[in-house]
């Protein structure tokens, strides 16, 4: 008893028509909400450079994030000028929060100058450089915003990830974790930039020696660790130099 | 008749076969999410979107169907359903979308969705498809706001973030005479035996459920 439903052609046709049915629709679902995605993306980022100096609704051992209905107000508060480093040239840029991290480094692969954002906030009369910076963890993307003072010591860190392991090299956006890099120093005693390394068996578990580059990495989660090390040492030894302008005017 | 046999479509699952308790369908997702009871009732929601409308896709494309790609046709049904979530999702809950992330995607793997198109979507109508798919969904919700209902409470002393046991660090409410949130009862082995003192008070219940 065949039945005209299991024919060949009959099932290839069925497919390539499934397929166009459901491509056209998703597209359109997706094209249809892309701007309040994009709007919730482009929050997301202040919030997260915002928590990087400090601005955040942590309690005892949580990571909060500003709420997002406050987010444009403070982040527009705080953050004072954001900066866009191209080679030599720094200009000024208000929507240098919104450059592509990860396009800048195609193009610097390709040879060609990447853009380098940088934000600067202020707090209580002190200046934050903010700087987010892009990796690769174990399974995908890491990313982080670093802020630090003028002579590079960290004042704090937003660490995320798109999918590392839970429980183990997800735990990197855990208070713990970040709160290790806080009062670490990117340079060396020399005074030269040598970031900071994610380490095991660096004997400093509460992390209470601060010139050392160095923080305790997570059990278990040693490819993320690595990732983080290289990915602060690759992306922030690219400020290196604006830092060093900075200290001689 | 008809129509007081179509309400068991809906009203078995939530009791005598429901998915999780009696099938022991869809444990992953009952037993992952279910720390806090927001993301209970979001997951909930999704499954019993995604279930609904499709259970009534696969309905009335049952006859037009190949049996050659069967699994595949339901593969993208749900995976399109679940794509779809995700995006609204994205657009207008955020926060939620990131606590959610892997998760709404599981849903396609998540074995009461399968198991329905297989075993009812694929042999009824529409009608009766769309109430096996919010019978089941709610049924397979149920179970997991209950267990989200009580993890959060014993876990963090909050229902839907509102602290409702007071205060744990400025010892306020039930904090002040010595009580303390069950850290524990936040991950997943909880989470199972949690579920296992729902099925043994549903099986003590009803001894018609207890296999030899």
């Amino acid at each position: 008893m065949s039945k005209k439903t299991d024919s060949n052609l009959y099932t290839l046709l069925f497919a390539v028509g499934m397929v166009i049915v459901v491509g056209t629709v998703l597209a359109f679902f997706a094209s249809f909400l892309k701007p309040n995605i994009d709007e919730n993306k482009r929050l997301e980022k202040q919030q997260n450079i915002l928590y990087a100096m400090g601005i955040h609704e942590n309690e005892e051992g949580t990571v909060a994030l500003i709420s997002t209905d406050k987010v444009a107000a403070e982040f527009s508060k705080y953050i004072v000028k954001q900066l866009v480093i191209e080679g030599d040239k720094v200009t000024a840029n208000d929507n240098a929060y919104l450059i592509d991290i990860k396009k800048e480094q195609t193009r610097a692969k390709e040879g060609k100058v990447r853009k380098l954002p940088l934000f600067l906030g202020k707090k209580d009369g002190k200046i934050y450089y903010i700087v987010p910076v892009r990796g690769k963890g174990l399974w995908d993307a890491i990313w982080a915003y670093v802020s630090m003072d003028e002579n590079m010591t960290v004042q704090g860190i937003f660490l995320d990830h798109k999918g590392e392991t839970p429980g183990l090299g997800a735990n990197i956006k855990q208070r713990f974790f970040m709160d290790d890099f806080i009062g670490e120093n990117l340079l060396n005693a020399a005074n030269e930039f040598e970031g900071i390394t994610v380490a095991k068996g660096n004997n400093d578990p509460k992390n209470l020696e601060k010139t050392d580059n160095e923080v305790d990495a997570i059990a278990g989660a040693t490819i993320t660790g690595d990732g983080v090390s290289a990915m602060i040492k690759s992306e922030l030894s690219a400020y290196a130099s604006y830092f060093i302008d900075l200290k001689k005017n | 008749m008809g129509l007081f046999k179509d309400s068991k479509l809906i009203t078995d699952p939530l009791a005598d076969n429901n998915p999780i308790t009696i099938q022991v369908l869809g444990i992953c997702s009952a037993l992952a999410i279910t720390a806090e009871l927001e993301a209970s009732i979001v997951m909930s929601v999704a499954v019993l979107f995604v279930l609904g409308v499709g259970n009534v896709v696969i309905s009335l494309m049952r006859n037009i169907i190949p049996s050659k790609i069967r699994i595949i046709v339901q593969l993208v049904v749900v995976a399109t359903l679940v794509i779809i979530v995700d995006l609204v999702l994205k657009a207008f809950a955020y926060e939620l979308s990131k606590t959610l992330s892997v998760f709404v995607g599981l849903i396609i793997t998540n074995c009461i969705i399968m198991g329905r198109f297989e075993a009812f979507a694929l042999a009824n109508g529409a009608w009766r498809s769309f109430l096996d798919g919010l019978g089941n969904a709610a049924g397979y919700g149920l179970i997991l706001v209950i267990v989200g209902f009580f993890r959060e409470l014993l876990g963090s002393g909050t229902l839907l973030g509102i602290k409702v046991l007071g205060d744990p660090i400025e010892k306020t409410g039930a904090y002040a005479y010595g009580y303390e949130n069950n850290g524990f009862m936040l991950l997943a082995p909880m989470a199972l035996i949690t579920l296992g003192i729902i099925i043994w008070i549903q099986r003590s219940r009803n001894n018609a459920l207890i296999e030899d």
